[in-house]
C-alpha cells in the first residue's frame, strides 16, 4: 500500500510547513474498528498530509501533527462516524505563511 | 470574556469575512470579529487571483496599500496529455491599464492587510479563538456563540457564518447540510520562489506583468480536475485540485498528482530551480447553483465558500465571497438602520439582493455544469485531451503522408474513441450546460 518514496516525498513537503502542534490533543481520531471501510482506506492515499496510515492489523490510524486542516478526511468519513473531526483549538495547528 | 453585546459576530477572516466585517464596521455598526488562526489569513489557502472591481465596491482605494503580486497580462488555457499542452494563449497590452482588472495575490499577506483595514474602520478582531457553537435563545434563534476561550457566551443581533468551505457550525447546527464528496474537490499547491528576473524572462512580462496558466487534461488522471500555474512577484503558485469523489474512487495521492504535474515536460522548465516554501491543501467548493444551501436564518447568515458560492467554470471564487459578504453587510445595515429584529423574514434580503447580483447570476448560468463533467470525467478529461494533443501533432507534424490521408486519421480517431452519436451528444450537452 505504502510507496516509500512518495512517503518520503510528502514528508519533505510538510517539513516546510510552519506548525503549532497542540501536543496531546488531536484535533482528529479515528474511531477503533477491525477492518475499514472503503473510504477509511482511502484515505490512506487521498489525505494530502499523509496523516493516515495502516497498521499491521490493517486498521487505519491517524497522525494528525502534519494535517493541513483541508477537511478532505471529514468529507469521506465523518458522516459515518468512522473519524471525529474539530478544528485545532485557537491558534493552533497549520499556520500558513503564503496560503 | 466580553460582556458587551456587539451588532454583529463575523465567524472567519477570510476574503467574505472581512468584506462584511468591513462594511459594517465603515457603516458604524459594533462588529466583532473571530478568528482562529493565529493572524488573518494563517489558515487561509487560495491560488490566488484577485479580481479588482468586486474589491473596488468594498475598499475603492486598496491599490493604495494592498499587496498585490502581479496584474495578469496573459491567460494561458492548456489542454494537455503526458507529453504535450495544445490551448489557447490570450495576451493583451490592454490589461496595462490604470487600474488593472485581476492581480495574483499571496493570501497570508492580503488577509493581514484586509483585517488592518478591518480594524481600521473601528471593527474588533479577536484571533487565536475557534467557535465552537452558535448560542439560540428558547425558539432557536441565533443569539451569539461560544468560543474555546474563558468566558461565557458573546452576544450580538446577528451572526454573519464566513467559516469557509468546511462550515462546521453550519453543518453542525443544522443550518446546511455536509458537503458531498462529489461536490467538493481537494486542491494542492506548492510556493516555487525564484529571483524576480528569471520570472520575467521565462513568462516573457515586465515589472508587474503576470501570467497564468490553467490546465486540463491527463495530469489529473482521467479525474475531474484542473492544474494551475500562477506567476507572482518572486514565486509561482503551482498547483492541481480533483472533485473528493474521485480522488476516492480511484485511490489516488494528490501530492504525487502535483508531483508529477511538476515534472511534466511543459511545467518543468518553468518551475527549474526554483526553492519550494510551502506545501497547502484545501477544499473547493464545486457543487455550483445546485449546492447553494439555505443563505439566511433567525439571527444568521452564511456567506463565502461557506455557502458554496464557487464559479467552477470561471475559477472564481473570492470576488463570490467578497461579494456575497458586502452584500450580506448591506443586508444587514438595511435591516438594522429600519429598527427592524434579525430575524429570518427580514434578513430573506441578504438573498434577494444577492440573487440580483453576478453571484447567483453566473452560478444559475452553469447550473448544469457540475453534473455533466463529473459524470463524464473520463471523457472531458482525458479522452478529449489525448485526441486533441494528437490532432495538434498529425497537422504539425510533417512526414510525407497526404493531408487528406492525416485528416481522416484525425477525425476516425475521434469517431473510435467516442463514436458519432457519442461526439454529437457529448457537443450538445456541454452546450446546454454552459447556455
Amino acid at each position: 500500500m505504502t510507496n516509500p518514496g512518495t512517503k518520503l516525498r510528502v514528508e519533505d513537503k510538510l517539513y516546510q510547513n510552519r506548525y503549532l502542534v497542540d501536543s496531546g490533543r488531536p484535533h482528529i481520531k479515528v474511531r477503533p474498528h477491525k477492518q475499514p471501510s472503503a473510504n477509511l482506506l482511502a484515505l490512506t492515499r487521498v489525505c494530502p498530509a499523509k496523516c493516515y496510515e495502516l497498521n499491521d492489523k490493517g486498521q487505519v490510524e491517524i497522525t494528525a501533527d502534519g494535517c493541513m486542516e483541508c477537511g478532505t478526511c471529514r468529507i469521506l468519513c465523518e458522516t459515518s462516524g468512522e473519524i471525529e473531526w474539530n478544528y485545532p483549538r485557537g491558534g493552533f495547528g497549520v499556520l500558513f505563511k503564503f496560503g | 470574556m466580553i460582556k458587551e453585546e456587539f451588532d454583529a459576530i463575523v465567524i472567519g477572516a477570510g476574503m467574505s469575512g472581512n468584506a462584511a466585517a468591513y462594511t459594517m464596521a465603515s457603516d458604524g455598526l459594533k462588529v466583532l470579529q473571530l478568528e482562529r488562526g493565529e493572524y488573518p489569513g494563517s489558515k487561509n489557502v487560495q491560488g490566488a487571483i484577485m479580481y479588482a472591481n468586486m474589491l473596488e465596491k468594498i475598499v475603492p482605494d486598496f491599490r493604495d496599500d494592498a499587496p498585490l503580486e502581479r496584474h495578469l497580462v496573459e491567460q494561458r488555457l492548456w489542454v494537455m496529455d503526458e507529453t504535450s499542452h495544445t490551448g489557447i494563449h490570450y495576451r493583451s497590452d490592454d490589461f496595462n491599464e490604470v487600474k488593472p482588472n485581476r492581480y495574483t495575490i499571496i493570501r497570508a499577506q492580503f488577509d493581514k492587510w484586509f483585517s488592518r483595514r478591518v480594524r481600521g474602520a473601528g471593527a474588533t478582531v479577536l484571533c487565536e479563538t475557534t467557535v465552537t457553537e452558535l448560542v439560540r435563545d428558547a425558539k432557536g434563534k441565533v443569539i451569539g456563540v461560544r468560543t474555546d476561550r474563558a468566558g461565557g457566551a458573546i452576544y450580538a443581533d446577528v451572526v454573519v457564518l464566513a467559516e469557509g468551505v468546511c462550515g462546521l457550525l453550519g453543518t453542525r447546527g443544522g443550518l446546511r447540510k455536509m458537503l458531498k464528496p462529489e461536490a467538493v474537490a481537494l486542491a494542492v499547491k506548492e510556493m516555487h520562489f525564484l529571483p524576480e528576473e528569471v520570472i520575467e524572462q521565462r513568462f516573457g512580462v515586465k515589472g508587474s506583468e503576470g501570467c497564468v496558466i490553467e490546465a486540463v487534461g491527463t495530469i489529473s488522471h482521467g479525474m475531474a480536475g484542473l492544474g494551475f500555474l500562477y506567476t507572482n512577484k518572486e514565486s509561482i503558485s503551482l498547483g492541481i485540485g480533483c472533485l473528493v469523489s474521485d480522488f476516492a474512487a480511484k485511490m489516488e495521492s494528490p501530492y504525487a498528482l502535483l508531483d508529477a504535474l511538476k515534472n511534466h515536460p511543459s511545467i518543468r522548465p518553468l518551475i527549474a530551480g526554483s526553492e519550494v516554501k510551502e506545501y497547502a491543501a484545501h477544499l473547493i467548493p464545486e457543487g455550483g447553483y445546485k449546492a447553494i444551501p439555505q443563505l439566511f436564518g433567525d439571527g444568521w447568515v452564511v456567506v463565502g465558500d461557506a455557502a458554496q458560492l464557487n464559479n467552477a467554470v470561471h475559477r472564481e471564487g473570492s470576488n463570490l465571497a467578497m461579494t456575497s459578504g458586502r452584500i450580506a453587510a448591506e443586508a444587514i445595515i438595511q435591516v438594522k438602520r429600519r429598527n427592524d429584529p434579525m430575524t429570518k423574514r427580514n434578513l430573506a434580503l441578504y438573498k434577494t439582493m444577492l440573487e440580483k447580483s453576478f453571484v447567483v447570476k453566473d452560478l444559475r448560468k452553469y447550473k448544469d455544469m457540475p453534473a455533466l463533467l463529473h459524470t463524464n470525467a473520463r471523457n472531458f478529461f482525458t479522452t478529449y485531451p489525448r485526441l486533441m494533443s494528437q490532432a495538434a501533432q498529425n497537422f504539425m507534424r510533417v512526414d510525407g503522408t497526404p493531408k487528406i490521408e492525416k485528416e481522416k486519421a484525425t477525425t476516425a480517431a475521434f469517431i473510435k474513441a467516442r463514436s458519432r452519436l457519442g461526439l454529437v451528444s457529448d457537443a450538445i450537452r456541454l452546450a446546454l450546460a454552459w447556455r
